[in-house]
């Protein structure tokens, strides 16, 4: 028996508090994004011409959207399990008949949504300044998927893990931003140095950014099936880990 | 009958090492009103949040309606509404919309007509549409007890429920605890108060450094532990006890006038009587006669010290 109230009004109550606070769900990913066109794509794309066959700007939206979903999919799904911790709230949902499956499934369920309308309001946002042609339309969608349903479970394992405000913001600053950064979100590994290049293959984003492009312009670093299998093993390490701190009570139960 | 909740042998050591609970067997009944009075870190809290789920405990076994909370947690918690002692509400949620997230959270399907009764018994009717962080300390309080009754349990859990609350709300709030209570609610509740156990409770429960160190019927209670004293007046004062006297232990008031004889209610004989045939016999007439009995707060003081 599964409790479906919960699990709705879990994700119901979550994605209202995205709704409240419309201006910074949607507006600031628009505005960055247009930033990020703007700046890497007008003023430097017109010096790098073209990437591997694909215009400048254009090569850049993939990875635009993913650095875009991942720091939203984790901040989302973080603070989300965070703050009823920190205002006490939590009380209510542990003594309630809900089971860790539920829970996760409301709070990360309504971050990977919320994630996955971002990044659709991302791409139509693209769209305005290039023209982009999507190579793979099932596999990108499959990508985008995986993508803010992992990476809403990291960051509802951070939001478990975090005892306070700063622990809550570092990762995604520490780790997360960097690795997405250097993970080829705004070059190919190519133009690196050889040495460099080898560095990179063990950064897990360069897999994930890599097979999205590939499902645009049909374009990688790696190979699609490495990066899908990367992207599952991310997920399931990820799941391993919230059923072990469910399990264990972590940070949860005294 | 079986009890509707049962503890046995309850322990709970936190990580910090600090014992709150040790040993503690408690049955309670279905339909009573339970006070569990202990001071502050007695382990009142702890017990309550064990059986709720929110704290796991270190050893010993918990049931309710016959159900083990921890294997059949989703029975169990079903059957229990929490109050919890902090105001712990989200801050930009409405009434409205934070009681049906309890009531879907606990599994059960809207039921407006429900909810809408429940806040109109609340006092709660007309603040629906407003924001929790707008609403003062008392409102929270009503909230609180909206959230933890929105789905229709059988067995309410008040932690300190009266902690700061107005004389106007602790009347509402204890008119409601009988009306849930006459509707076949079973309700626990912890306090401090010794009055509150007093004036609400079926049976008390006297906590205290993780022990539960007695639990029994009120009257019981007092009964059993209340030592009555008898006060005499004496027309004449005297300067020193008859030796007839001495058998009974009489306390006397510096001025002579009045003596006061400490006995058990519960005893057969309780001397009275052969007191006052003595005093008649060694010749002190008598002015007036007093009796009172020790209160549920001289008991608990008295308990709590003794160990």
């Amino acid at each position: 028996m599964i409790n479906f109230q919960a699990i709705r009004v879990i994700y119901k109550y979550e994605m209202l508090r995205a709704w409240n606070t419309m201006l910074q769900t949607i507006a600031s990913p628009v505005i960055s994004t247009s930033l990020y066109f703007v700046v890497f794509g007008a003023a430097i794309g017109s010096r790098i011409q073209q990437v591997e066959g694909v215009p400048y700007a254009v090569f850049i939206v993939p990875g635009l959207v993913m650095l875009s979903l991942s720091t939203q999919s984790i901040a989302n799904a973080s603070f989300g399990i965070f703050f009823p911790k920190f205002t006490g709230t939590i009380y209510e949902v542990m003594s309630a008949p809900v089971s860790f499956f539920e829970i996760v499934v409301g709070y990360v369920g309504a971050a990977a949504s919320k994630s996955l309308i971002l990044g659709t309001i991302i791409l139509l946002t693209a769209n305005l300044f290039v023209d982009l042609n999507i190579a793979h339309p099932f596999i990108m969608v499959l990508f985008l998927v995986l993508t803010c349903i992992s990476f809403a479970l990291f960051g509802f394992i951070i939001g478990l893990w975090a005892t306070n405000f700063e622990k809550l913001q570092l990762i995604p600053m520490l780790v997360i931003t960097p690795l997405v950064f250097l993970g080829g979100s705004f070059y190919s590994v190519s133009m690196l140095p050889p040495a460099w290049q080898t560095v990179t293959l063990f950064n897990p984003v360069l897999y994930l950014i890599s097979g999205f492009r590939w499902s645009f312009f049909e374009v990688a670093d790696v190979s699609v099936a490495i990066s899908l299998a990367m992207i599952t093993l991310f997920l399931l390490i990820c799941l391993v880990l919230v059923w072990w701190m469910f399990k264990s009570g972590y940070r949860l139960k005294q | 009958m079986q009890p509707i909740v049962s503890i046995q042998s309850l322990s709970k050591v936190y990580d910090s090492g600090h014992q709150a609970l040790s040993g503690v067997d408690l049955d309670i009944e279905e339909g009573e009103i339970l006070a569990l009075l202990g001071p502050n870190g007695a382990g009142k809290t702890t017990l309550i949040s064990i059986i709720c789920g929110i704290v796991s405990p270190s050893s010993g076994a918990v049931s309710v309606a016959g159900h083990d909370i921890v294997r059949d947690y989703r029975v169990t918690r079903d059957l229990i509404g929490l109050v919890p002692q902090e105001l712990t509400l989200g801050a930009f949620d409405t009434v409205w919309n934070t009681i049906n997230f309890s009531r879907g959270l606990f599994g059960r399907k809207p039921d407006t007509a429900y909810l809408e009764q429940l806040l109109r018994d609340l006092s709660l009717w007309d603040k629906r549409s407003s924001e929790l962080r707008a609403l003062s300390g008392g409102m929270k309080r009503r909230v609180l007890i909206a959230k933890a009754l929105s789905h229709e349990p059988r067995i309410l859990f008040l932690d300190e429920p009266t902690a700061g609350v107005d004389v106007e709300l602790r009347q509402d709030m204890w008119r409601l605890v009988r009306r849930l209570n006459d509707s076949g609610v079973t309700i626990i509740l912890t306090t401090h108060y010794i009055e509150e156990a007093e004036a609400i409770a079926d049976r008390v429960g006297i906590i205290n450094d993780g022990k539960l160190l007695l639990v029994d019927d009120k009257q019981c209670l007092m009964q059993k532990l209340g030592k009555k004293t008898l006060q005499i007046e004496l027309k004449q004062s005297i300067d020193q006890l008859p030796p007839e006297l001495a058998e009974y232990n009489l306390e006397f008031s510096r001025d002579g006038s009045r003596l006061i004889y400490t006995y058990d209610t519960d005893l057969e004989r309780t001397g009275i009587t052969a007191l006052l045939q003595t005093l008649h016999d060694v010749g002190l007439s008598l002015k007036d006669l007093n009796t009172s009995q020790s209160s549920l707060e001289e008991i608990f003081v008295r308990l709590v010290n003794s160990r």
